[in-house]
């Protein structure tokens, strides 16, 4: 092999390490959505506690949280508190997502209800409209009804400053 | 009082492993021989206080020690024995515990069996891989200790495996599957080690061979093992999804797959020696990466259990060292490797010349392809996922010109140029997989699909060809018995090898093209047609399990009137995590798979349930097992035992009878 072509693999190995360093500071959390900038998928489903309908016209008129959470969901629990202390800033629609309503009811009333409106979606269906992979999700919504971002797994203070609070600034 | 053992001996391993990555080393420049001679005794040392490492987390597991941390966060005292020991590699620390025991144990095997090699070179192979030990060592020491325990509060039950680990085939796949991706660190190791030495010759090659066929071969077992596991397991009835951390072990298999023919031309005609050594360091590199790929959380896949980004700035930092070390050391050496031989254009070394470039191309087109998201994120062109159509588009066509060359290469000679009568019996074998290619959709029913033609006349092509090849051994050696008697072992395992490769093939085409599946809503008493079978849901029921509950649905299966079979497939919860699982059921058979599965229960009490009948998947596992097979035959070759045995006289009667 001539005598600059054996050095092509360290050269392009080098390059590699520089995108890795760089894949390392961002945030894997961060998953890619296809609904990004996309609106709410449409849906039918009922309010938990009233039993009235709820469809995409019903969700608030402002930047709201849209979490999909279950009693069967460990890390739900864990979030609870912080999503509790968030909604005196901005409304959280609540998704109750494959779960029983018994369950449900008694997770809230066990831990306190931070929701505006809690659409019970025991199917699944609309969380499977979402792409949700698990819970929790949570998906930033702005006032026209369009997702802003997603976010998978726990929501809490680190969270809310690095990812939602700017998005939401620039949505006010 | 005993995890303290165990912490102890991973203590004493590193620092073993340290002396073991120095001494041989320092022996070496200065000449040495004392230090030279510490390599086996070292290498002995670092293998058994990891032995003992290990085995005590495996007694930790078993006696619900939950004041290991590690135990507390991957075990419960529900969860069955089995489990427990398979646990102990379920999630990050232990699974680099295992890493570094099977790193230890190769590095053992080689102590062991180098007899026939020089000392100096043996002792340089197992500094080498000391030097990765000691990484490795210090990885876990530093961050991901698994004896870290939680005193004096330990919690009175553990946190549960994940679910998804709690599968038979857990306990497999993963030993096999780094079996496959540290041994490619003895054919690295050679390569490191010829080229400090500077000895370029084609040594190095004739000795790493065995070596980096046994690594391959499980490395094919552990990926198949892995495919089989998430066909059944995670319940989507998918058997690959090109999922970055499938790729991570698809990519070292195509370069070690190529380094395992380029070694063959390497040993035998002493060309390619350059190439030959990059792919080696490749090999194991991109064995590297993978752990990299999958433990630093630099990607997001359905294997992501543990991401840590410290984790991945260490990972990262010992990579640089190690393959930015060796690509610099090759670099500086490899130039001077002076290349003689010639050949003829179309002869062995031409078409083991073309295996190498397309088997290249896919494992650089695989590793740009799980690379390419995080390339455009870190140029801040955000998120986004490179899905199967792209792999597929790549993949399909490379193979089927790959397995023309499959077809061919095996009939060629080495050196001249061959005589085009060589090939003549190819051009009938072609003419008939053509014509049965043509006529097998027709026999399915359903849309005649070209794909199935195309990917059936492949697959035959290649098992008439290797069929062929046999046919003309068995001819010259005068009846199959004595074929198998007397040729060389590499022979036979490449039969099984590339007829493994025709049957994968053939599976994939089939089920790819051909699978029938319905999505269907079904509740107690309910009938569906499924292909030539009529499915009947007979009773839901709620059942609980050691730990976890579970819905079970009962089917039976009719075909005509008769009762074939009572399946029960079940979605089950797990207690501890709360984590949902789905339990498909399968029905496995020589022409199909039937596949059923809980969906989501639905209103009025039905579920939705998923139904398929896959035709010829289980081919895929059964091929790739064929691969593997072959890979272990190949290695008892008579010139490998051979060595061995020049050195113990006294077995020489024995010797002359093999």
């Amino acid at each position: 092999m001539s005598r600059w072509a054996v050095w092509a693999p360290l050269a392009i190995f080098s390059i590699l390490v520089g995108f890795f360093f760089k894949g390392l500071t961002l945030d894997p959390g961060a998953q890619p959505s296809a609904l990004i900038g996309k609106p709410v998928p449409p849906f039918q489903l009922t309010d938990l506690h009233t039993g009235k309908v709820l469809t995409r016209q019903t969700l608030p008129a402002r930047p709201f949280l849209l979490n999909v959470w279950a009693s069967w969901c460990i890390t739900c629990q864990v979030e609870h508190p912080y999503l509790t202390e968030l909604s005196d800033r901005l409304p959280i629609v609540g998704l109750n997502y494959k779960d029983s309503e018994t369950a449900a009811k008694n997770w809230l009333a066990k831990l306190g209800d931070p929701y505006a409106t809690q659409i019970f979606d025991p199917s699944g269906r609309l969380g499977l409209d979402l792409g949700v992979a698990g819970a929790p999700e949570t998906f930033l919504v702005d006032s026209s009804g369009v997702i802003q971002l997603r976010i998978q797994g726990e929501v809490n203070d680190r969270v809310y400053q690095r990812q939602i609070r700017p998005l939401l600034e620039t949505l006010k | 009082m005993i995890p303290e053992i165990g912490h102890f001996a991973l203590v004493l391993s590193f620092a073993v492993s340290i002396c073991l990555a120095t001494f041989p080393l320092y022996g070496y420049f200065t000449r040495q021989q004392g230090f030279l001679a510490t390599a086996q005794p070292l290498t002995l040392l670092q293998g058994f206080t990891l032995a003992v490492s290990f085995g005590v987390l495996i007694y930790g597991f078993l006696t619900h020690d939950f004041t290991i941390k590690y135990v507390a966060d991957n075990s419960n005292l529900d969860l069955p024995w089995y489990f427990r020991m398979s646990a102990v590699w379920g999630a990050h620390e232990g699974s680099l515990l295992l890493w570094v025991l099977i790193l230890s144990l190769w590095g053992v095997a080689v102590a062991l069996f180098s007899r026939g090699i020089p000392v100096h070179m043996s002792a340089l192979v197992l500094a080498v891989m000391g030097i990765i030990g000691a990484g490795f060592l210090a990885f876990m020491l530093f961050t991901s200790n698994p004896f870290v325990r939680i005193l004096p509060f330990a919690p009175p039950n553990g946190a549960d495996l994940n679910p998804l680990l709690q599968d038979p085939g857990l306990i497999f796949h993963p030993p096999m599957l780094y079996m496959g991706y540290v041994g490619l660190s003895v054919a690295f190791a050679f390569a490191m080690a010829s080229l400090i030495s500077g000895e370029l010759n084609s040594m190095w090659a004739r000795w790493s061979r065995p070596w980096t066929t046994v690594a391959w071969a499980f490395l094919t077992l552990g990926i198949a093992l892995g495919s089989w596991w998430a066909y059944y397991e995670l319940g989507w009835g998918g058997w690959w999804f090109w999922d970055p951390v499938e790729n991570a072990s698809l990519i070292p298999w195509l370069v070690a797959t190529a380094l395992m023919h380029s070694l063959a031309v390497t040993e035998k005609r002493g060309l390619f020696r350059s190439w030959t050594l990059l792919l080696a360091i490749a090999a194991f590199s991109l064995s590297l990466l993978g752990t990299f790929l999958v433990r630093s959380g630099v990607l997001t896949s359905v294997h992501a259990f543990a991401n840590d980004p410290e984790r991945g700035v260490f990972i990262l930092g010992f990579l640089v060292a190690v393959i930015g070390g060796s690509l610099t050391l090759y670099a500086v050496r490899a130039s001077k490797v002076s290349e003689s031989g010639e050949f003829g254009w179309i002869s062995r070394e031409s078409f083991l010349l073309f295996n190498n470039l397309i088997l290249t191309v896919m494992a650089v087109s695989v590793l740009l392809g799980t690379l390419y998201p995080l390339l455009v994120d870190a140029m801040g062109g955000g998120k986004v996922s490179v899905g199967a159509p792209f792999f597929n588009a790549v993949f399909v066509p490379l193979t089927a010109i790959l397995v023309s060359g499959m077809a061919f290469g095996p009939l060629s000679k080495w050196r001249q140029a061959d005589d085009p009568r060589l090939y003549r019996p190819l051009i009938v074998t072609m003419i008939v997989s053509v014509v049965v290619g043509l006529v097998w959709p027709t026999t399915l029913g359903g849309e005649y699909s070209i794909a199935t033609a195309f990917g059936v006349t492949i697959a035959l092509w290649l098992a008439i060809a290797t069929a062929v090849d046999f046919v003309n051994k068995a001819r010259s050696f005068g009846g199959i018995r004595r074929t198998f008697a007397r040729v060389e072992r590499g022979m036979i395992g490449m039969w099984f090898a590339h007829l493994g490769v025709a049957i994968v093939i053939f599976g994939v085409v089939m089920v790819e093209n051909h699978t029938e599946h319905r999505d269907l809503r079904m509740g107690v008493g309910d009938r569906q047609q499924l292909g030539s079978y009529e499915v009947r849901m007979t009773d839901l029921s709620v059942l609980r399990g050691p730990n976890y509950v579970a819905d079970q649905a009962t089917f039976e299966i009719y075909r005509g009137d008769r009762l074939y079979k009572t399946v029960s497939p079940q979605k089950r919860r797990y207690n501890a995590s709360g984590m949902v699982m789905t339990e498909a059921s399968i029905d496995s058979g020589f022409t199909r798979d039937l596949y059923i599965a809980m969906g989501e229960p639905l209103d009025g009490g039905d579920w939705a349930v998923r139904l398929s009948v896959k035709p010829f998947v289980d081919w895929i596992w059964a091929g790739a097992f064929l691969m593997g097979l072959g890979g272990f035959i190949s290695v008892t070759d008579k010139r490998y035992r051979q060595r061995a045995v020049e050195k113990q006289p006294e077995s020489c009667v024995e010797g002359a009878k093999a």
